[in-house]
């Protein structure tokens, strides 16, 4: 087990330097210099010469790449081109918005998924069960802008029940604030909770085939009894692992719903910093968001492979 | 055997894009290209059945045409992923355990790992927004999706009877691959590819309302969507038909997708009964 | 009579924020600013948020785009014009509390030119000599050459004055000495401004000011809608205006800017360093099409790059009037046929719709554009600096910015020996009646040349709340200047 650890380990180490040289090269390449686009048409040349100096960007490529990594490494992500504020308070101010946002998204997925999903699962092959599968394969059809446009129309703009967009704060109240991301919150469930709805009653079909089932109905235990007893647990495996892919999705995937209901979040944060040229930004909070997916990936499997010891050979 | 319900809709659906897309190759009842200012936003008439867009352009002529970018560069990045990845996913398997097989199965990791809006953001950062980028953004996002579902598929056949005799009867690894294990994978890699197909319309769809997708004036769903949001008070039609039509469309494929996996799975036919 | 009690105490509740919100405004803004520092970047939106509020320098612009003093109370010119003397106000203090004196206005200005200076306007400064305090409350500036136009220049965003002890922190917490102190910046969401008590000039009448950024037009509407936003000034989507105008709680207002909005081109890229060419484009372009398709209708036409508010302005449309028969004569002549020209359009609304529009019309002449759009970013690097474009659309929002064609290295690069020495002598003359004679020569030589195919005077369309006064109509500069906004009721 230690040793499976270890190689688990230094392989995610390995992927992150990968990561780290792929993201740093990628975005020096990108046209336009920071500094020429801060000072715009009537600047001299002198004078972005010396805003380039001041931002760290007259270095050549290996400092500049072991400066930013070197700087993470002991938490320090760097300041901002633009707002001139340290990175790690823009990326905390922005995850009061996305981390809610995420999980709110993935509390509604869930707890409408689950039940659909068993609901269909059970009488399957019945019309309800029909009616639950074309109504989930819709939800993933609809591209969640546009669901998130026509919510504004209908919500917003004529009943007048939430506004169109914008986040009050934290400060303003808890209510008022989970007011404002209901709204995206609900664009962004809608076709997770359509795959997980759909991956819930796929688990629970095939594990209500497995023959431990079949003994335990063979035993007397109801249908009813077999499934929440046995089954439902057992399903549940598969559905929490999209759940946790899907956490890691929401908190990037945003990006396109933050725009629409111009909600400060990390995902817009990266966007503007694209636009804005803030590369620095850019660089330290796609490292982050990879990081964050590799560790959890890490974890999943040090937790799989602790209680299954199967599992550790078979990779 | 009976052919799924779904499958024969999805057909149907995914059928009639096709030939939509295919006929604005030679007809569209106006030019899209061409803007007729003074005949903006025009509710549907007899001249122009789903009425105007803010240009005066014909909204029926850029849904027909729109298909076809939207197929296009569906169809693309699914090839890309599929080139790609399915020989990556085979070599894998073929050397399941070592290094290489190790290494490419990390790289899949790593590829997974980036948030894909933000990587097809980057792309077209660097090379700038068209049409062929925003298909190296959606493609490169296929490749360990095949790539996985390859080696799967293809490491349960590695352990039959039938490709354990061939290793005896001394064929190559490589000829294996090809000849015994890549065939008997072709359905898994079909309804992979409709599943990847419809995200790959979804995809292009997100990028080209925010920008990064096909260029003006070469009409696309995303961007028709993007533009009409403004006007979603005064001419709320036009953002009702592009939305439509890709929810058409990807239903369409996701349908097909299902109904192949449910024809071509042998556990879920025995289910079936 | 318990009840009454109750219900009066209700009222007076109601009542409560109704009365408070008398003199707080929340103003939209499309961009948010990278920082609030007006002296070390070009961002409009800076000077959209601190402009006149946070910051003042020696002189100002008015609501009509004239020279007014400010930190200054008046000034004198030396016979020969070189030498500028500046008054300054008495009791002037910057909202850390310090005394705003002359030697501040020497740091100020000696920053913004020294060698290592990231100002974005540093041309701005280029002809000073020497600055001197001579005592505390006067500023003696020295020029090279005389510049009838110094007062202009001083009173830019760029030229703010600033205090040595807090240039540092100027991108993040703002220390001037206008009439609003800087009180809080939500990156991503807003920036929140309070009156200072400490204020040298006349009282405002609000107490609080929100600048709150919402880009998208759909939001925008919403956040008016609901009341979030008291006032729009430049509103992100012209298409949404007219839904203000039914509406008695509104009030849409349009006005012009600096904003000369042309197609670019590229003077010494084939085949448009052919005049004829040029003039063949500028025939080809629909005006009262774009501005209606592209801006539905708010926009005024434009033959020269010129404001028509300004009281020098020719009106020279009539050289480039739409006459497809005439593009194509031209074109022939030319012997330029089957063109291809790369139209690179940046992000605001006018270029991206505009370019459309434009290639359809260039397509009816028979000239095939490939259109690419570029952010800012790239823009800047490809078309501005690299020069690497046949046309673009651009609106330049600098005022009287006619000079810019004296520079054969600016990005469309036209390069004209005689137009250079027009420029010169204006840039020394201050004789008003001289002065309107040269800037309309001016104006009359590069449409004559078709330097470039001038669109439209870009407009200013905004909405705001009708029980508010004092916005400005016009945008001289950039600028949301509210020292003079109040609620009617």
């Amino acid at each position: 087990m230690l040793r499976f650890a270890l190689t688990r380990a230094l392989s995610l180490a390995l992927s992150l330097l990968v990561a780290s040289v792929v993201i740093f090269a990628v975005i020096e390449v990108i046209p336009g210099d920071p500094a020429a686009f801060m000072l715009g048409l009537n600047a001299s040349p002198e004078a972005v010469a010396a805003l380039r100096e001041q931002m760290g960007l007259d270095g050549t490529l290996f400092t500049r790449y072991l400066a930013w990594f070197g700087g993470m490494l002991t938490g320090d992500f760097g300041v901002s081109y633009t707002y001139k504020v340290p990175v790690a308070e823009l990326v905390a101010q922005r995850l009061q918005v996305s981390v809610p946002l995420a999980l709110y998204a993935l509390v509604l997925s869930t707890v409408i998924a689950i039940p659909v999903g068993v609901i269909a699962a059970a009488t399957r092959g019945s019309v309800g069960d029909y009616g639950i599968m074309g109504a989930t394969q819709l939800g993933i059809a609809v591209p969640n802008f546009w669901f998130a446009m026509l919510l504004v129309l209908v919500f917003a703009v004529t009943l007048r029940w939430f506004s169109a967009g914008g986040f009050p704060g934290w400060d303003a109240g808890l209510w008022v604030g989970m007011k404002a991301l209901t709204l995206p919150a609900v664009a962004l469930a809608l076709p997770q909770a359509s795959i997980l709805a759909r991956v819930m009653r796929s688990a629970l079909i095939e594990t209500l085939g497995q023959d431990y089932i079949r003994t335990a109905r063979a035993k007397g235990l109801t249908r009813r009894q077999a499934t929440v007893r046995h089954a439902l647990r057992n399903a549940l495996i598969p559905v929490l692992t999209i759940i946790g892919l899907q956490f890691s999705f929401l908190l990037a995937g945003a990006i396109i719903i933050e725009n629409v209901f111009y909600l400060p979040g990390l995902g817009r944060l990266i966007f503007q910093g694209i636009t804005q040229r803030d590369l620095i930004v850019v660089e330290s909070l796609v490292m982050l968001l990879v990081f964050a997916v590799i560790l959890v990936t890490f974890l999943v499997d040090i937790a799989y492979a602790a209680a299954d010891p199967r599992l550790r050979r078979k990779r | 055997m009976r052919v799924p319900a779904t499958l024969i809709a999805g057909a149907i659906l995914s059928t009639f894009f096709l030939v939509v897309a295919l006929a604005s190759f030679i007809w569209t009842p106006h030019d899209v290209a061409a803007l007729n200012i003074s005949d903006k936003l025009q509710a549907p008439s007899a001249t122009y059945w789903l009425g105007t867009d803010h240009f005066g352009r014909d909204t029926l002529s850029m849904l027909m045409v729109g298909a076809r970018t939207s197929l296009a560069v569906a169809i693309v990045a699914v090839g890309i992923g599929i080139v790609i990845g399915v020989p990556l996913g085979l070599v894998a398997a073929a050397t399941r355990g070592s290094l290489l097989d190790e290494i490419i199965m990390r790289g899949n990791d790593l590829v997974f790992a980036f948030p894909s809006l933000v990587i097809a953001i980057l792309i077209t950062a660097v090379f700038g927004p068209s049409a062929v980028n925003a298909i190296l953004a959606i493609g490169i996002f296929n490749i360990p999706v095949f790539a996985r579902v390859t080696r799967g598929g293809a490491l349960s056949l590695w352990t039959l009877d039938y490709i354990l005799a061939a290793r005896v009867a001394g064929k190559g690894k490589a000829r294996i691959s090809i000849e015994h294990v890549l065939p008997n994978i072709l359905n898994l890699l079909i309804v992979q590819g409709t599943i990847q197909f419809s995200l790959g319309i979804l995809a292009e769809a997100a990028l080209s309302y925010i920008g990064l997708g096909a260029q003006p004036p070469t009409p696309s769903w995303g961007r028709m969507l993007s533009e009409a949001q403004t006007m979603i008070y005064s001419a709320p039609r036009l953002a009702m038909w592009p939305g439509l039509a890709i929810v058409a469309m990807v239903l369409g494929l996701n349908l097909m997708g299902d109904g192949l996996r449910d024809l071509t799975d042998p556990r879920l036919r025995r289910e079936r009964g | 009579m318990r009840h009454l009690q109750m219900s009066a105490a209700a009222l007076a509740l109601l009542a409560g924020p109704a009365l408070a919100q008398q003199d707080t405004i929340t103003v939209g803004m499309v961009l948010e600013p990278p920082n609030l520092d007006p002296t070390g970047g070009a961002a409009a939106a800076i000077d959209e948020v601190v402009y006149a509020n946070v910051f003042e320098g020696l002189t100002r612009f008015g609501p009509d785009g004239s020279v007014q003093p400010a930190l200054a109370s008046g000034w004198e010119v030396s016979e020969d014009g070189t030498v500028y003397t500046f008054m300054l106000n008495e009791g002037v203090t910057f909202h850390d509390g310090s005394d705003m004196t002359a030697e501040d206005v020497v740091f100020s200005l000696d920053r913004a030119r020294a060698g290592d200076s990231t100002n974005a306007q540093k041309a701005l400064f280029e002809g000073i000599e020497s600055v001197e305090a001579v005592d505390p409350l006067t500023v003696k500036i020295t020029l090279a050459e005389p510049n009838g136009n110094f007062p202009f220049n001083m009173a830019w965003g760029d030229a703010v004055i600033v205090a040595p002890e807090t240039v540092e922190q100027l991108a993040t917490t703002p220390i001037g000495t206008g009439p609003f102190e800087f009180s809080e910046w939500v990156q991503g969401d807003h920036v929140t401004l309070v009156r200072s008590d400490s204020y040298w000039g006349d009282p405002v009448a609000l107490s609080t000011a929100t600048f709150k950024f919402i880009s998208d037009g759909n939001a925008a509407f919403a956040a008016m809608m609901a009341g979030d936003v008291d006032a729009f000034p430049n509103f992100p989507a012209v298409e949404l205006l007219s839904q203000f105008e039914n509406d008695p709680r509104f009030e849409v207002v349009v006005g012009s800017t600096e904003g000369e909005t042309i197609l670019a081109m590229n003077n010494q890229q084939p085949p448009l360093d052919n005049v004829k060419v040029r003039e063949a484009i500028s025939h080809a372009i629909n005006r009262q099409d774009i501005i209606d398709g592209a801006m539905f209708g708010y926009g005024t036409p434009i033959g020269t790059h010129f404001a028509p508010h300004n009281p020098d302005y020719v009106d020279l449309t009539g050289m480039s009037d739409y006459d497809p028969e005439k593009t194509k004569a031209l074109l022939e002549e030319a012997g330029a046929t089957d063109l291809t020209l790369r139209l690179m359009l940046p992000p605001p609304g006018y270029a991206r719709n505009g370019g459309e529009i434009i290639a359809s019309q260039l397509r009816e002449v028979g000239i095939e554009t490939e259109i690419t759009n570029l952010e800012w970013a790239q823009w800047l690097e490809q078309v501005f600096g690299n020069k690497d474009f046949d046309l673009t659309i651009v609106s330049h929002t600098e005022p009287a910015d006619i000079n810019i064609y004296a520079r054969p290295e600016y990005y469309f690069q036209y390069d004209n020996a005689e137009f250079q020495a027009l420029i010169q002598e204006l840039s020394v003359t201050s004789d008003p009646a001289k002065r309107t004679e040269l800037n309309q020569a001016a104006q009359r030589m590069i449409s004559e040349d078709y330097v470039n195919a001038y669109l439209f005077q870009l407009a200013k369309a905004g909405v705001k709340n009708a029980k508010i006064e004092g916005l400005w109509e016009n945008a001289p500069t950039q600028a949301n200047d509210l020292t003079d906004v109040r609620w009617t009721e």
